[in-house]
């Protein structure tokens, strides 16, 4: 029988980098994120490889940005504050083209606004949250399986296409414990790292940059980056289907949320209601396809998110046409978490049968 | 002889050079180069270049060889 | 007849985009006759930086990454902690490194990191214009301190090869100028001895140089050259101010 561990998501997810071959760590100390800062520090240097825990989240990012030119996977976490320090760096790579990991174990805003589990980051996170047009890989766990598995799938994606990934939790799944079932990393074909920085004698000059001033040099290199955006949202789309084969109401969400909402499904579902959850994995690329052909017979969507309404938005420009779609948002804060009594009820508001 | 060869196309006229040639063997020229500037020229008197390269070392443009 | 001074091999034989009388042009010179000297080109990664300095890699024949303003530091470490066996520098401007980049300057310093980080102090923000910059000296009329610059309002410049080497992870810690040929030589060997102190293992690595920027100081080359060594040189003194191996 597997070996099962009783672990928090946020250790789950240092795991997961870990097994995945991440070597090099650095961050700042911002809650609920703590563990994993704490249980890389212990684990790096056994491991040969490097922790630092920098002066700032800006630092701690750009020696991410430093350690990944040269081919390393790294990685760094925080939370919504420190993500928005980040994200004039994280612009940066997109620019560069540098894969590495980047985790938000998000928490309520805006501003200082509180550690409780909230999803207001979502725009920030897939609409490129720092200047200039981009998009980073982001995805979305919603158990402590996937904390571990999406982690390990972060860095491949990352170093297939060339571009950050960010794992996009909250203290629900960073700081709960599940069983989890530890497993090698999947192969997955990769490509040679032949922009990695590595001094001239191993070949001629490599630049990292994304700096370019020639003429028509920052248009092409603009299209390129949205060809990665079109290939990724063709191949890599992920969610899970519970139960939507014969739903007339589909709730959907993602991560913790999400979690919440499927426990109110599975009580619908002793109700006698034909009710199921589409769950985004992948917020980007959002698998708007899922959603399409879902609502060509479910007509009825239910978008519960931890905010006033963000990923709703991607929902109602992927469903089919005579789609109706509702939202429930809870915009956290102390004692806003939704209880699954709560969504139950949001779903015998909009059921038909 | 020690001399100096200047590349007229990669100097751009700051004049650092006339100023560090001991023997003061180094001028700006009046003609204007392909990039607008007015390249330093290199003219031997009857004092003669001893080579010493410090025009070479001021030189911000790498623009000055010297032979010994 | 032999060539007794030729451009470095590390320097491509290309055009700069810097103004006439620039003294980055010198600086980058003596960064690659070392790099030269030590045999380094090929096993370095260099960091540029945001300001002029940033076409480091149009003009060195060396790999390098681009940071953003003032992360140079942050990037240099990240990037040495993954190649140790690499020798790694940063080249930054007074905006970018003393300025903007103040945190992670102190911090790389001060960890100790096994970089040498390469600071060209003109006294102004040269890439946008010639904004007062925090070298700026006292009474210095720049675009954004038009009656120059007031101490009482705007404070003092900062004497950073001072202050670095005031941290205990700091190794090396020197200032050096190019405007005359003696300063030069004097430059060439604080750079040596900064390149020796990563070569050989032995911590963080910091040369100042001061810098000429005609363009934004509104004077000619040879007029801006000789403000290096009348004004600059009086306020930001040339020496060694940390020296922990007695290299």
């Amino acid at each position: 029988m597997a070996k099962r561990l009783l672990v928090r998501g946020n250790e789950a997810i240092c795991m997961g980098a870990i097994e995945a071959g991440c070597r090099y760590y650095f961050g700042y100390p911002i809650t609920p994120q703590n563990d994993i800062p704490e249980f890389m520090s212990r684990e790096m240097p056994g491991l040969n490889g490097e922790f630092i825990q920098a002066e700032s989240e800006i630092a701690s990012i750009n020696m991410v940005l430093g350690a990944a030119a040269t081919g390393a996977r790294a990685m760094t976490s925080s939370s919504s504050p420190g993500i928005s320090l980040k994200m004039e760096t994280i612009s940066y790579m997109a620019g560069m083209e540098i894969p590495c990991l980047i985790v938000n174990i998000s928490r309520s805003g805006p501003g200082l606004g509180g550690i409780d589990a909230s999803q207001g980051d979502y725009f920030q996170a897939v609409k490129g949250g720092g200047h200039g047009g981009y998009h980073i890989i982001v995805l979305a766990p919603s158990s402590i399986q996937e904390m571990y598995d999406l982690t390990m799938l972060a860095f491949d994606l990352a170093e297939i296409y060339r571009m950050p990934a960010m794992i996009l939790g909250d203290a629900v799944v960073g700081q709960m414990k599940e069983p989890l079932i530890p497993h090698p990393r999947p192969h997955r074909e990769l490509p040679a790292k032949d922009w990695a920085l590595r001094g001239t004698e191993e070949g001629g000059q490599r630049v990292v940059k994304s700096l370019f001033l020639g003429d028509g040099e920052l248009e092409a290199h603009n299209w390129k980056l949205f060809a990665k955006y079109r290939d990724l949202a063709a191949k890599e789309a992920r969610w899970e289907d519970y139960e939507t084969a014969d739903a007339t109401l589909i709730a959907t969400g993602f991560g913790s949320a999400a979690r919440i909402a499927k426990t109110a499904v599975a009580m619908a579902r002793e109700e006698g209601m034909k009710v199921g959850l589409l769950r985004p994995i992948t917020l980007f690329p959002f698998p708007a396809k899922a959603f399409a052909s879902a609502t060509e017979h479910c007509k009825t969507v239910l978008d519960i998110e931890l905010n006033t309404g963000q990923m709703v938005e991607d929902v109602r420009l992927s469903v089919a046409r005579d789609a109706e779609v509702h939202f429930y948002g809870r915009p956290s804060g102390t004692g806003s978490l939704p209880t699954p009594e709560e969504l139950l009820e949001q779903i015998r508001r909009y059921y038909r049968n | 002889m020690p001399t100096i060869e200047i590349d007229e196309l990669r100097c751009k006229g700051c004049g650092l050079c006339t100023i560090a040639c001991p023997k003061k063997l180094i001028t700006l020229s009046e003609q204007i180069n392909n990039h607008g500037y007015t390249p330093a020229l290199f003219q031997e008197t009857e004092i003669k270049c001893t080579g010493c390269a410090l025009c070479a070392e001021m030189c911000p443009d790498v623009a000055i060889k010297v032979f010994k | 007849m032999q060539q007794v001074f030729r451009r470095p091999e590390s320097l491509k034989d290309v055009q700069t985009h810097f103004c006439p009388g620039c003294h980055h042009g010198t600086i980058h010179r003596i960064v690659a006759e070392t790099l030269d000297e030590f045999d380094l080109a090929r096993k370095t990664i260099g960091v540029a930086s945001i300001g002029c300095s940033v076409f480091l890699y149009s003009y060195f024949d060396l790999d390098v990454v681009e940071s953003p303003h003032g992360r140079a530091p942050a990037v240099a470490t990240g990037v040495k902690r993954a190649r140790p066996d690499r020798f790694v520098f940063t080249y930054q401007g007074d905006g970018d490194l003393a300025a903007i980049g103040t945190a992670e300057i102190i911090h790389a310093a001060n960890r100790g990191e096994d970089i040498t980080v390469i600071f060209v102090n003109n006294t102004t923000y040269g890439m946008t214009g010639g904004q007062m910059a925090p070298t700026t000296l006292p009474g210095q009329r720049t675009s954004t301190s038009p009656y120059g610059r007031r101490s009482e309002k705007e404070g003092f410049p900062v004497r950073v090869a001072e202050l670095l080497s005031g941290l205990d992870g700091v190794a090396f810690s020197a200032r050096a100028a190019v405007n005359s040929p003696r300063n030069i030589m004097d430059a060439k060997k604080q750079m040596k001895k900064a390149f020796r102190y990563q070569i050989e293992g032995k911590g963080f690595s910091f040369v100042e140089f001061l810098s000429a920027c005609p363009t934004n100081w509104g004077m000619g080359a040879i007029e801006a050259n000789e403000r290096v060594g009348r004004e600059m040189c009086e306020y930001f003194r040339l020496g060694t101010f940390k020296n922990t191996a007695n290299l």
